[in-house]
């Protein structure tokens, strides 16, 4: 009988669980629709950009890496404007058009081809010395971990259409 | 696992007298609902509490997205409210909350005064109630403004104007409320936006805390 007695919920068991239960109900009730929407940007799915006309011709396109600069609308929420993008265009020794992101892949500073007198045929980011070869991947020792992120390209009527950066094709 | 961590803390500081101080304390037969049913006119103030608290979080949440600025302030609103999942939900808590919070407020008050409650030695807290009640009535005209919808804009005039028959220095308080003599416009916005959620909150945690104080000190009035 004793024993029985000690498995049954005493009072004041019955009356913490049944408290906990309703103000963990009312809690999650109350906080449910606050946090959703807090955690909406992630949850939403990310919209593929269009490709951009940078405005450059394939034919202009020399096996000497050059700088491009286009504009591209951005939507950010509630407010919509043109931002800067940049790119360093050339053609490889197989005659394909690379075009590098200038964001430098250690801290993300912004790099430049042959940017330091020091490192000729050399991508060069001031910030930490850092350095890339010719094809985007980092010269080993520098601080970046990893090569350039290459932009998503298209060539239509003669024109270089770029998209977003994505990871190099050695990386 | 929570009891170890409480048992932990529990060791070296003695949690026991400080939820003791807070949650254990007498309530009175006839202020217990269980006994007698009439005794929910006790529950308006706790409720007025509970949804300030409600206020108070949905606000929280909803400055993730609004901007006090009017280029945008409106443009924000609209795409909180028809882009981000939930959020017209958390809006409409806000919304509704305020309206709710001074109906309970205005019962907790019509409460204490038919059952003479604030009557000796209870007279402070009905003057520090008599502020909060006034914070709260601030807190809904600062709040009206923010959408920057046509609503929100004519009645902010109006309340500007009203401010402005204040004898004496009616002019220099609609100055210092609107931040312009004539422009209702981007300063007002942002002063109504600080005043809404910094100064007004401010002054609302510190009366509430004199206010429930006090209660502790004096306990509930005895019966009618």
């Amino acid at each position: 009988m004793s024993e029985e007695k000690k498995q049954q919920v005493s009072r004041r068991q019955f009356l913490n669980y049944t408290l906990m239960g309703v103000g963990g109900f009312m809690a999650a009730g109350l906080l449910i629709s606050p946090v959703r929407m807090a955690i909406d940007p992630v949850l939403k799915a990310a919209g593929g950009g269009d490709l951009a006309n940078v405005g450059l011709a394939v034919d202009d396109i020399t096996s000497d890496p050059q700088r491009v600069d286009w504009s591209v609308d951005q939507v950010d929420g509630w407010y919509e404007s043109q931002v800067n993008r940049s790119a360093w265009v050339y053609k490889n020794d197989s005659d394909e058009v690379i075009a590098f992101s200038p964001v430098c892949k250690h801290l993300g500073c912004v790099v430049s081809w042959e940017g330091s007198d020091q490192y000729p045929n050399e991508f060069f980011c001031p910030c930490h010395d850092g350095r890339y070869y010719k094809d985007g991947v980092n010269v080993p020792g520098t601080p970046p971990l990893a090569p350039l992120d290459e932009y998503e390209m298209e060539i239509k009527d003669g024109m270089l259409f770029l998209g977003d950066p994505k990871p190099h094709r050695e990386a | 696992m929570l009891q170890k961590i409480y048992d932990w803390i529990d060791e070296r500081i003695d949690l026991q007298p400080i939820w003791r101080d807070i949650a254990d304390h007498e309530v009175p037969e006839h202020v217990n609902p269980a006994h007698h049913f009439s005794a929910f006119v006790y529950c308006f103030g706790g409720l007025t509490f509970f949804v300030v608290v409600i206020q108070i979080l949905s606000g929280m949440f909803l400055t993730m997205y609004y901007v006090p600025d009017i280029e945008n302030a409106w443009r924000s609103v609209y795409y909180l409210q028809t882009e981000v999942a939930h959020a017209q939900i958390v809006r409409g808590m806000h919304h509704w909350g305020a309206s709710v919070t001074v109906v309970m407020l205005l019962l907790h008050t019509l409460r204490v005064f038919f059952q003479g409650a604030y009557k000796k030695p209870r007279e402070l807290n009905w003057m520090v109630g008599v502020l909060l009640f006034f914070v709260i009535l601030g807190l809904g005209f600062t709040g009206y403004l923010l959408p920057w919808d046509n609503k929100a804009f004519f009645a902010t005039q109006v309340g500007l104007e009203m401010a402005q028959q204040v004898p004496f220095i009616g002019d220099q308080l609609k100055i210092l409320l609107a931040g312009d003599a004539s422009i209702v416009g981007a300063q007002t916005l942002t002063r109504f936006f600080a005043i809404h959620v910094f100064f007004l909150p401010a002054a609302l945690f510190a009366l509430l805390a004199v206010h429930f104080i006090m209660i502790r000190r004096q306990g509930i009035s005895g019966p009618l």
